[in-house]
């Protein structure tokens, strides 16, 4: 009796003392569109600041706004800013600083198709509403001469959780289709009309993967890492587009003007020859106010990181760097953090 | 003694503290304070769990009264919520898991009770017990990776071909959907059928069985007219207790039902329960009304089995106390 | 006539038979096909990596989940602490003290508890402990696994203090002790063994247990330094990372789901093993 509870009481020493080094902890949580970057990011500022754990969930862009709200978290993360409206939810200031651009992709796992395939902005809206529910079916064929699209049903994916990604997507389904903005709108969770829902990026992905026939929307490092064939979109300019580093910063490069007024700015449907039309930036939401003064620093230092050294990282996974008026913008607005 | 008595009613008042110290010192008392103390902790948790899950879901009820359960719209943009396409999919797939596990629970445990040898049977019923004890999430894990490309190579194709008349056999075959989902659920809940079944059974008195027999029934007819009736109402327990745990039933669901809040005809459709609902959007629900639409889900899913488990003693111990309406 | 009609029930009679016991070993060979599922994928994934490393980032090969076991572990300790001293006590004053109806509220009361659905149980977790700690914690995640520990601990605990015969019990009295003394000293041993084994099997049961952590103990990528911040946990880590589309997650997932369900079944199997085998000199 006397070994076991002494085997008990090292245990629980150990657990206890596990980690008793490392003294700040910050806790985070929300999309999982920016998910692979920031997972990056926190493993690379935890070894070089062995001191700092940032811990990150990825839960979906909504699950980030409400834990930021109830106040179990200390940041957020959110792929839709947050407008005034949402704003006034909260009972403390928020600050929003933009982190990366990146792009979704219409991704599909179609048996006997490797070619890369065209979507025009009527297809995808059409597939989405279940308008569409042939692979065959001309919207598609239409913009694929000459490749050889199956008579099989089409398998709708989306997100089963309040989503980021499903906001920027829904969003350019609105700009693009009258009917898809009357009918569903936009927002971080929609009525869908059609398909099965996932649970994340990393869900609607695996999903995808699995499934024969299936079309989805993810970031494009997801589509990427997974080898998950990912179609190219037609852009204002009517150009089939794919994206890319250059096709996401050619969306974003008219937006640095309008972010001098205010950060929060929807990209989808951009103008230019070159851009791809389904991109966003994504957003850590920051309490203007943080009374612990070493979280408070703690965080201060990542966002002055993130800005800087952060950004080299970023073109690694796909995603595409800051313009750089947007981040002297962004050093401007770390002073608030009080 | 009288005078005792007196003087101690009298008595000054630290003569009746040192008294009341003195029944504290008897252990018996302490111990019976303390493990009351314990016991009352339970009904205390309880019933902060039920005020919890009342009061968080009172906007919801108060927004959208019985509605609430008719209503088969849930859109957090516009929120209008109706729990009718969960309330859907808990109620089918439990359904059919019931549909599947109730004849081959029962098959089962007839042959553990009835038929087979003593040794046979208990370790037969050790290896069921065993299934039990799997957790959740392993039959999810196995479900994605064994049984949903199973459903949509083998299974889906199999019953379209031959059944696919049928309009709970149309439509898309995804591999994962209501029908997969059921599967699942009925290889969770076959365990405590055939346990709870199996005690059941053993428990009807011989001479019924050996009554039968005298008059001249084979095995399977004493079984099935005479034992089998006998604990009708026990079985029946036994299928509350299945549903009840099927109902509430989460991770495994979640990760195969397809998550689509639709209400459809097909088996194969995707759809969605109140319990993997409740998982994947707790975390997010923005705004006062979507989370107590939640809780107020989350409130119904707990009477439902409350109700379910109540019932299902009440049937297991009328067939223990005594026996059902033999034949 | 009478002959066809004989051999009709005879061949029916064997058809049932064999039925029926087609039915008993299907049955048992899914749970056959579980293990030999998670001993083929799980085990040809298991390494030295996933025992000791952390986490990789997303997509990047050579994680393990080294917090998650500890996790789960520290999560364990909690529901331990918490649930099992109110199951046993509890039990005690059913068995020895109780009332006929406070009694019978505690009983149905703990029926109660017992089917409540697990994440419905993180939702109480979820309001009673994270929002006013404004934290995820492994307090909030360990809160919820003992409450659902109580139910399994109490029944079994008071069933076998019942078990223990009454000659014990006067054999004591008749000796002089009080009535505590008796339940210390000899009702207690003597039930010592069936009360552990209920223990064990009522920490089996919520070691696997996914629900209830989702929103209390959350996750956590890093170790997690004593006990009010998120923690990893098996379950939640196998859920996360079999959804995804990611190979690596995939075999992972697998490794975890062989570990668990080898510390369940063997729980389950030591325990019940043992209870059979005290079972004959539990009169002693």
């Amino acid at each position: 009796m006397r070994k076991i509870t002494l085997v008990v009481c090292v245990l629980l020493g150990l657990a206890l003392s596990l980690g008793a080094d490392t003294p700040v902890l910050l806790n985070a949580a929300g999309a999982t569109f920016p998910y692979p970057i920031y997972s990056k990011w926190f493993s690379v500022y935890h070894t070089d600041h062995p001191s700092v754990s940032i811990n990150y969930q990825s839960i979906g862009s909504g699950g980030g706004i409400q834990q930021l709200k109830a106040g179990t978290v200390d940041f957020g993360a959110s792929d839709m800013p947050l407008n005034d409206q949402l704003l006034s939810q909260f009972n403390f200031k928020i600050l929003q600083f933009p982190t990366v651009l990146g792009a979704i992709v219409p991704t599909y796992n179609i048996p006997g198709v490797t070619t890369v395939l065209n979507f025009t902005p009527q297809a995808l809206s059409d597939i989405y509403l279940g308008k569409v529910t042939k692979w065959n079916d001309k919207e598609i064929a239409s913009a694929n001469p000459g490749v050889q699209l199956p008579g099989n049903d089409i398998v709708v994916i989306h997100r089963s959780d309040g989503s980021g990604t499903t906001f920027v997507w829904t969003d350019y389904l609105s700009k693009v289709s009258s009917e898809w903005k009357s009918r569903v709108g936009s927002n971080t969770s929609v009525n869908w009309p059609a398909g099965l829902g996932g649970k994340g990026n990393e869900g609607v992905s695996g999903l995808v993967e699995q499934t024969p026939n299936a079309i989805g929307y993810v970031e494009l490092i997801y589509a990427i890492q997974n080898n998950l064939g990912y179609g190219l979109v037609q852009n204002a300019s009517g150009r089939f587009v794919k994206a890319s580093l250059e096709s996401v910063t050619a969306a974003a490069s008219n937006a640095a003007p309008k972010m001098q007024r205010d950060l929060r700015i929807s990209i989808t449907d951009a103008s230019g020859a070159g851009a791809y039309p389904i991109c966003s930036f994504t957003y850590l939401l920051i309490p203007a106010k943080i009374p612990d003064a070493t979280k408070r620093d703690t965080i201060k230092g990542f966002l002055h990181w993130m800005l800087t050294t952060g950004q080299s990282e970023v073109e690694a996974l796909d995603y595409a760097r800051l313009p750089k008026a947007v981040i002297s913008i962004e050093e401007r607005q770390i002073s608030e953090v009080q | 003694m009288a005078s005792n008595v007196s003087a101690a009613a009298h008595a000054p008042r630290p003569l009746r503290v040192r008294a009341l110290v003195r029944r504290l010192a008897d252990g018996d008392a302490v111990a019976h304070i303390v493990t009351l103390t314990f016991a009352a902790s339970i009904i205390l948790i309880t019933s902060l769990l039920v005020y919890q899950l009342w009061i968080h879901s009172a906007d919801s009820r108060k927004a959208f009264g019985w509605h609430f359960w008719t209503n088969s719209t849930w859109d957090p943009v516009f929120e209008h919520f109706g729990a009718l396409p969960f309330i859907f999919g808990t109620v089918v797939t439990s359904a059919i898991a019931l549909m599947i596990a109730l004849p081959l629970g029962l098959a089962a445990a007839i042959f553990l009770a009835e038929l087979a040898p003593r040794p046979v049977s208990d370790a037969i019923s050790f290896l069921i017990d065993l299934l039990a004890a799997v957790p959740s999430v392993i039959y999810g894990l196995l479900g994605i990776f064994v049984v949903v490309p199973l459903m949509r190579t083998v299974i889906g194709p199999l019953l379209k071909d031959t059944l696919g008349f049928l309009p709970i056999f149309r439509g898309p075959n995804y591999g994962l959907g209501l029908l997969t989902a059921s599967i699942v659920l009925s290889i969770m809940v076959v365990p405590y059928i055939i346990s709870v079944s199996r005690e059941i059974l053993l428990t009807v008195p011989r001479d019924q069985r050996e009554a039968a027999l005298a008059l001249g029934a084979t095995r399977w007819e004493a079984t099935w007219k005479v034992v089998v009736p006998y604990a009708r109402a026990g079985i029946m327990g036994s299928g509350f207790l299945a549903l009840a745990r099927a109902l509430g039933e989460t991770m495994a669901v979640t990760m195969v039902i397809g998550n689509a809040a639709v209400i459809s005809t097909s088996l194969f459709s995707p759809a969605d329960t109140i319990a993997s609902m409740l998982a994947n959007q707790f975390s997010e629900a923005t705004g006062t009304i979507y989370l107590s639409a939640l809780i107020e889900l989350g409130l119904v899913l707990f009477l439902i089995t409350f109700i379910l488990n109540g019932a299902a003693r009440l049937l297991i111990l009328a067939t223990e106390r005594g026996g059902g309406h033999a034949a | 006539m009478n002959g066809f009609r004989l051999r009709w029930r005879k061949s029916i009679n064997i058809l049932m038979l064999t039925l029926t016991g087609v039915a008993a070993l299907s049955v048992v060979s899914v749970l056959f096909l579980i293990l030999g599922y998670l001993i083929w994928n799980g085990g040809k994934s298991l390494s030295w990596d996933f025992f000791t490393h952390l986490p990789a980032p997303v997509g990047e090969s050579g994680g393990g989940m080294a917090n998650a076991i500890v996790g789960s572990i520290k999560l364990l300790v909690l529901a331990a602490l918490f649930g099992l001293p109110i199951g046993l006590i509890g039990g005690i004053y059913l068995a020895e003290f109780g009332g006929k109806t406070f009694s019978f509220v505690v009983r149905y009361t703990t029926d109660l508890l017992n089917g409540v659905p697990s994440i419905v149980m993180g939702i109480f977790a979820y309001s009673l402990v994270v929002v006013p700690m404004k934290h995820f914690s492994t307090l909030a995640g360990g809160f919820a696994l003992g409450v659902m520990v109580i139910p399994i601990t109490l029944r079994s605990s008071e069933e076998f203090l019942r078990a223990v015969p009454g000659s014990m019990r006067e054999g004591a009295l008749a000796l002089g002790a009080s009535k505590w003394r008796t339940i210390a000293s000899v009702v207690l041993p003597a039930a010592k063994g069936g009360i552990v084994t209920g223990m064990l099997l009522a920490l089996a049961r919520v070691a696997g247990e996914t629900a209830p952590l989702l929103f209390t103990a959350f996750g956590n990528q890093f170790w997690s330094p004593g006990w009010t911040q998120p923690i990893a946990s098996l379950p939640v880590m196998i859920y996360t990372y079999a959804i995804s589309a990611y190979p690596d997650w995939h075999r992972q997932a697998w490794a975890a789901g062989l570990i668990l369900l080898g510390l369940v079944l063997l729980a389950n199997i030591g325990t019940r093993a043992a209870l059979n085998r005290g079972g004959a000199d539990r009169s002693v």
